[in-house]
């Protein structure tokens, strides 16, 4: 306890904490959708398309990063939602095709590119996430906070939309919802949540944060409220006890929070067999 | 004025048309059900009245104030919908999303609307549960009370009894034919010619061959002979 008191004082691991906590909230609000319009590998695909990003933008020796990640995730993800079930190359395919493809490009980048003598560490940090969560100054913490309100915002006014889109396309479409738009809005934000939690856990490890609070929340609650709020709140305590689990023990951040969710997960999987709600 | 008519419309998708020259229209009040061989292009004509599909050739014209998009539809249920946690009255409540533009929260009076319609198919006691743990039936009449929320005018149900036991069938026929009273009019997609000659005003039939008339009429012609008597 008194180690973790001491770690508190230090600025960085409290930046580390908010930001955490705030991408673990955001990231766990669209798995319920992601998860039944069965796209729950779409975090996996467009992470790694987020990775080749990373990777040109490091090449070019830019400053700021984000110029070129997100809205390269962005047009990735509204080029996969879009394609969705009317093309040649179903969505399951198309997400695997993109993701390997931006994966491969992105580590030939970096390796025939780059400049820093230390190609495999930034590579593994960049996957599992490492460490770049505590060394976040505090201009990238802002953004951060940001952009986490704005999808929190952008959620609970369209929340009953985005049911309609989820549940039922075709009925929504009938009765003059305009679907596809609020496709477009949900692929948007998703990019957007997958480049804040690339820097919480890494590129490999971000479907963990979407799917986890989803699916272990539709052990136990049976409405879409319901549903959503306990997501909600799994995703925020896994991740914040899985920081501190790892402030303490030294572990990586990234896997030790996808660790307590799968602990988590398990829970409620149990807890759910012996009520009999699943 | 009809609510619909519909003048030498063909359907189809990209790879080409599935049934065309279709005429028919369909008037406050009938109870329209749509007949034909599988293939024939029943869901597809279903969808393009929707406006989920584009229309191939020909006109459909609305009227009798029957806005766009003030259609009630009660789709086949999909793959999503079998997992999907979801309660009662999330989704009743979702058919007040007609004609909502832009506004994302529902009012009092959509919440309203909801009650009454759960009410009227005896669904009032459910609201919390679960719709993936309901039984056919009563999922059918959730989705039917969320059809109810979205028009006053006009149900479009796309084969509202598959799979379910002949029990419960006669319940959800005998359940239309009260809206039906109350003076909504129905289309119906059946696979169950003689139900649908039991029930309904009028028959459109398509496929191999055409036929759009009154019950009556279908009974003494001779694709109506052909198919009843294959029933019975």
């Amino acid at each position: 306890m008194e180690k973790l008191i001491e770690y508190l004082q230090f600025p960085f691991v409290r930046y580390a904490i908010i930001v955490g906590v705030l991408i673990a909230l955001c990231s766990s609000l669209l798995g319920v959708t992601l998860v039944l319009k069965r796209y729950s590998f779409i975090g996996d695909g467009l992470s790694h398309v987020a990775f080749g990003a990373m990777a040109i933008a490091a090449c070019a020796n830019l400053t700021n990063e984000m110029v070129i990640i997100l809205p390269v995730t962005i047009l990735s993800a509204i080029l996969l939602l879009k394609t969705g079930n009317n093309t040649k190359i179903k969505g399951d395919a198309a997400i695997a095709m993109i993701s390997v493809g931006a994966l491969a490009f992105g580590y030939l980048m970096m390796n025939v590119f780059s400049t820093s003598s230390n190609v495999s560490g930034d590579v593994c940090s960049t996957l599992f996430g490492s460490m770049s969560i505590l060394t976040l100054d505090s201009e990238e913490v802002t953004l951060c906070v940001i952009l986490s309100v704005i999808v929190v915002a952008v959620f609970i006014i369209f929340y009953n939309r985005i049911f309609d889109v989820t549940f039922d396309e075709n009925f929504a479409r009938a009765v003059g919802t305009k679907v596809s738009k609020y496709n477009l809005m949900i692929a948007i934000v998703i990019a957007v949540i997958i480049v804040l939690a690339m820097n919480l856990v890494g590129s490999l490890l971000i479907s963990a944060l979407v799917i986890f609070p989803a699916l272990s929340s539709m052990r136990l609650f049976k409405s879409f409220k319901s549903v959503t709020l306990f997501s909600a709140i799994f995703s925020v305590i896994c991740s914040l006890s899985g920081m501190l689990i790892s402030i303490l023990a030294g572990t990586p951040v990234g896997s030790t929070i996808v660790a307590v969710q799968v602990v988590a997960f398990f829970i409620c999987f149990i807890i759910g067999k012996i009520t009999g709600r699943s | 004025m009809a609510q619909i008519k519909v003048v030498d419309l063909a359907v189809g998708y990209e790879t080409g048309v599935v049934a065309d020259n279709i005429n028919f229209e369909v008037n406050k009040g009938d109870y329209l059900s749509i007949v034909g061989e599988n293939g024939a292009g029943k869901s597809t004509l279903v969808k393009t009245l929707l406006g989920l599909q584009a229309k191939m050739g020909g006109d459909i014209i609305y009227g009798d104030g029957l806005k766009a998009y003030s259609i009630g539809y009660l789709p086949q249920h999909t793959s999503v919908q079998k997992d999907f946690p979801a309660s009662v009255g999330e989704i009743v409540l979702s058919g007040c999303q007609a004609g909502k533009g832009f506004n994302p929260f529902y009012s009092k009076a959509d919440k309203a609307l909801a009650k009454e319609n759960m009410k009227k198919l005896g669904i009032d006691d459910m609201e919390k549960h679960c719709y993936r743990e309901l039984s056919g039936g009563q999922q059918q009449r959730v989705l039917l009370a969320r059809a109810l929320c979205a028009t006053k005018e006009l149900l479009l149900l796309d084969e509202p009894v598959a799979g379910l036991d002949p029990v419960v069938t006669a319940e959800m026929y005998k359940l239309i034919e009260d809206l039906n009273k109350e003076g909504i009019t129905i289309i119906m997609i059946s696979h169950d010619i003689a139900n649908a000659v039991n029930y309904s005003t009028h028959i459109l039939h398509i496929g191999s061959k055409f036929f759009f008339g009154t019950t009556e009429e279908y009974k003494k012609s001779d694709i109506g002979a052909l198919f009843v008597g294959e029933e019975s």
